[in-house]
């Protein structure tokens, strides 16, 4: 007679009774299983991106400064880079070259980027994979350009970046600055933005103060905004999505406690024996305590392992229409594996412990039935 | 197993409410232990209410329960559902086993709370099926049994826990004569076992079988006279 | 033929997902370490081309470098236009864009 024994035993019992009716339990699983999954498929994937981005961008510009014009971004004097070279603190000042260009054949939107230190020669791009996947049919490797100027540039497709990088890379088209100002009709003297290097990382909001202070209509964007960005855009804490799926779970967990407190006649009924029986009211309430832990917890552990999988091994293809939008070009995800015992701990908190309570608190009137009504049944 | 004893118990139900009804009154009565006593009647006549008290599963309105030498009428609901599982097996009249569950495993039932070892349980449990002999459809699902296997079975799970007395609320009402004197043959079993048996019946059958030591008639709620036997 | 106990069962099942869950977590730890060159690449990218953004969402210029957007692109086409990419409902605006 042990209180171990006595778990086990009752646990017996509600294993056998959720099995009488196999298929609405099964049911009953399942659809919780899918709840579970959508919602830790997106907990995996927000937080993944949020540490790739958090392991890649920590190279991203020190300070990038940008120039606006009522409100909108305008091309950046380079004469800037003279008044910024001022500022104590600052250790380097380049201008960039930068901007999009669309693909009317294909529909897509292509970052073109002027490296000042591109490695081959003019009339060459070096493209990402994601851009090369969506490339229209071509004879030989030419890309045709339409320059701003309403000519074409057929530029030679020189390299291809690896697939491993598309994450970063996926939609770039690399080419010369001379390319570059001849396709957007780019005037010298100017460029998209000016990136900085600070010599010490602590001056930097400083130097960012003192930019805006000397160039009023400038807009600087440090590292860390950057990458605060991808924190708080992705932060599944705070999402839309998430919003969306807690609302389905919390309708699930509404849904057992409407199951738990319309109990059939049937399901009175035999909680009524158990307790002429000589089952207390605290074994009835122990009984529905692990009902609800069975089912859940069960859910729980599908739900996430199949997430995991979902997107870690299928690239969360689920989402994938989602998250393409109307974009054509969708870069292929290769995401970093993320799985922490915050995430999982969180998981089950928000799974395991509201259905539990959903299946044990309304039972509570059925549990305190007095026995002797069986004896008048 | 005490004997029990009764001092003028009243059971109201629905008091106050425009439906109150009086289903006991006034009824002073002895359990010996070690025999079977009948609460012969017909249907209104209270015996289920009176058994009900009897087996601590309700609470008089008024009057004084005596197990032995101790009060039980107003101890509290944990102490009184230990004294029911310990001193008490109950035969309901429509036996209510668990549909879906094996003839084994019904007569499992009681015992789970108490957190014995499922293996002990079981080899018990199957002694049991076996001393009313209904071993042999110790597996099957209770669906499948007849009137008289069944009732087999109720009886086997009344006494898992092994109680004191068993409380059977009209026990052949579902059965034949064959099968209600054969009903009787177990009861006679096991009161010369030393069990106490408290059956309530208005089947001649059963009060007016030799195995009954007393019979306590009763009608609208009270106790006629005592019968001796 | 005697089947285990109910609660055996489950206990098992329990087991077994707990064993998937570990194994999880040894996944992701191998490819983090496998996928340790393909980082420096990306990283190295970065740093040359100076990129500011993960190529996500190519859908219009916000959702593509949401840290460096400017404050109206949204709504460059009027000012109270909404919202018509699908991938711009899922993304929060950056918070240095909000902050005073």
């Amino acid at each position: 007679m042990s209180w171990t024994g006595k778990q086990r035993n009752i646990l017996d019992y509600t294993l056998s009774s959720l099995m009488r009716r196999k298929g609405r339990n099964a049911a009953l699983v399942i659809a919780y299983t899918f709840v579970v999954f959508l919602l830790a498929s997106v907990v995996f994937l927000a937080q993944s991106i949020k540490e790739e981005a958090k392991e890649v961008l920590r190279e991203a510009p020190e300070i990038v400064v940008q120039r606006l014009m009522a409100g909108r971004h305008d091309m950046i004097p380079e004469t800037y880079i003279g008044k910024i070279r001022g500022i104590p603190g600052v250790q380097s000042v380049k201008a960039r070259l930068w901007g999009y260009y669309y693909e009317p054949l294909n529909g897509a939107n292509y970052t073109v980027i002027a490296d000042e230190n591109y490695p081959y020669e003019k009339g060459t791009v070096v493209i990402g994979n994601g851009v090369a996947r969506h490339m229209p049919p071509l004879v030989g490797k030419t890309m045709p350009m339409r320059t701003y100027g309403g000519t074409y540039l057929f530029m030679r497709i020189q390299e291809t970046l690896s697939s491993e990088s598309e994450l970063v890379s996926s939609d770039l088209i690399l080419m010369s600055v001379d390319d570059f100002r001849q396709l957007f009709r780019v005037p010298e003297g100017v460029g998209t933005d000016l990136v900085l290097s600070v010599r010490n990382p602590r001056e930097v909001a400083t130097v960012a103060g003192k930019i805006v202070e000397i160039l009023p209509d400038t807009r600087p964007i440090t590292r860390s905004e950057v990458l605060r960005t991808y924190d708080a855009v992705f932060d599944w804490r705070g999402g839309l999505i998430i919003a969306n799926l807690i609302g389905a779970l919390l309708a699930f967990v509404l849904f057992a406690w409407d199951k738990a407190t319309g109990l059939s006649a049937e399901e009175r009924r035999e909680i009524g024996v158990l307790k002429g029986l000589g089952w207390e009211t605290s074994d009835v309430i122990l009984m529905k305590f692990w009902e609800g832990v069975v089912v859940s917890l069960s859910s729980f552990f599908l739900g996430v392992i199949l997430a995991y999988g979902h997107v870690f091994f299928a690239s969360a293809t689920l989402f994938e229409s989602a998250l393409k939008g109307w974009s054509v070009l969708y870069p292929a995800f290769r995401l970093k594996p993320v799985i922490t015992p915050y995430l999982v701990s969180v998981l089950f908190f928000l799974t395991v412990v509201p259905y539990t309570f959903a299946t044990i608190v309304p039972s509570w009137r059925a549990a305190t039935t007095d026995p002797d009504a069986v004896m008048r049944a | 197993m005490a004997r029990i004893e009764l001092k003028d118990i009243r059971k109201v139900f629905n008091a106050g409410k425009p439906n109150e009804f009086c289903a006991l009154e006034g009824i002073t009565a002895t359990i010996e232990p070690g025999r079977t006593t009948v609460l012969k009647g017909p249907s209104g006549s209270g015996k289920t209410t009176l058994l009900s008290i009897l087996g601590c599963m309700a609470r008089p309105t008024s009057g004084r329960i005596f197990l032995g030498e101790r009060e039980i009428t107003s101890l509290p609901e944990r102490f009184l559902t230990e004294i029911r599982r310990k001193a008490f097996g109950f035969i309901f009249q429509q036996f209510h086993l668990v549909k879906g569950l094996s003839a084994l495993e019904n007569v499992m039932i009681p015992a789970y709370p108490l957190g014995e070892g499922r293996e002990a349980l079981k080899t018990r449990a199957m002694g049991l099926l076996g001393r009313f002999e209904v071993d042999r459809k110790a597996s099957s699902n209770v669906e499948w049994l007849s009137g008289g296997e069944a009732q087999r079975v109720a009886i086997a799970r009344a006494l898992i826990n092994d109680p004191a007395a068993l409380i059977a609320d009209e026990p052949t009402a579902h059965l034949d004569s064959r099968l209600s004197r054969e009903f009787m043959e177990i009861v006679k079993r096991l009161g010369s076992n030393g069990t106490t048996v408290i059956i309530a019946s208005h089947d001649p059958l059963v009060y007016e079988s030799d195995s009954v030591a007393e019979v306590i008639p009763m009608r609208d709620g009270k106790v006629l006279r005592e019968e001796a036997r | 033929m005697r089947l285990p106990r109910e609660s055996t069962a489950f206990f098992l099942f329990v087991a077994l997902c707990l064993g998937a869950l570990l194994l999880l977590f040894a996944h992701a730890s191998w490819r983090e370490r496998g996928d340790r060159n393909s980082y420096a690449e990306k990283r190295e990218i970065v740093k040359v081309l100076g990129l500011a953004d993960l190529c996500l969402f190519t859908e219009a210029r916000y959702t593509r470098h949401p840290a460096v957007a400017d404050r109206f692109t949204p709504f460059q086409d009027h000012p109270l236009s909404l919202e018509h990419f699908p991938s711009a409902s899922i993304l929060l605006p950056p918070p240095h864009l909000s902050a005073p």
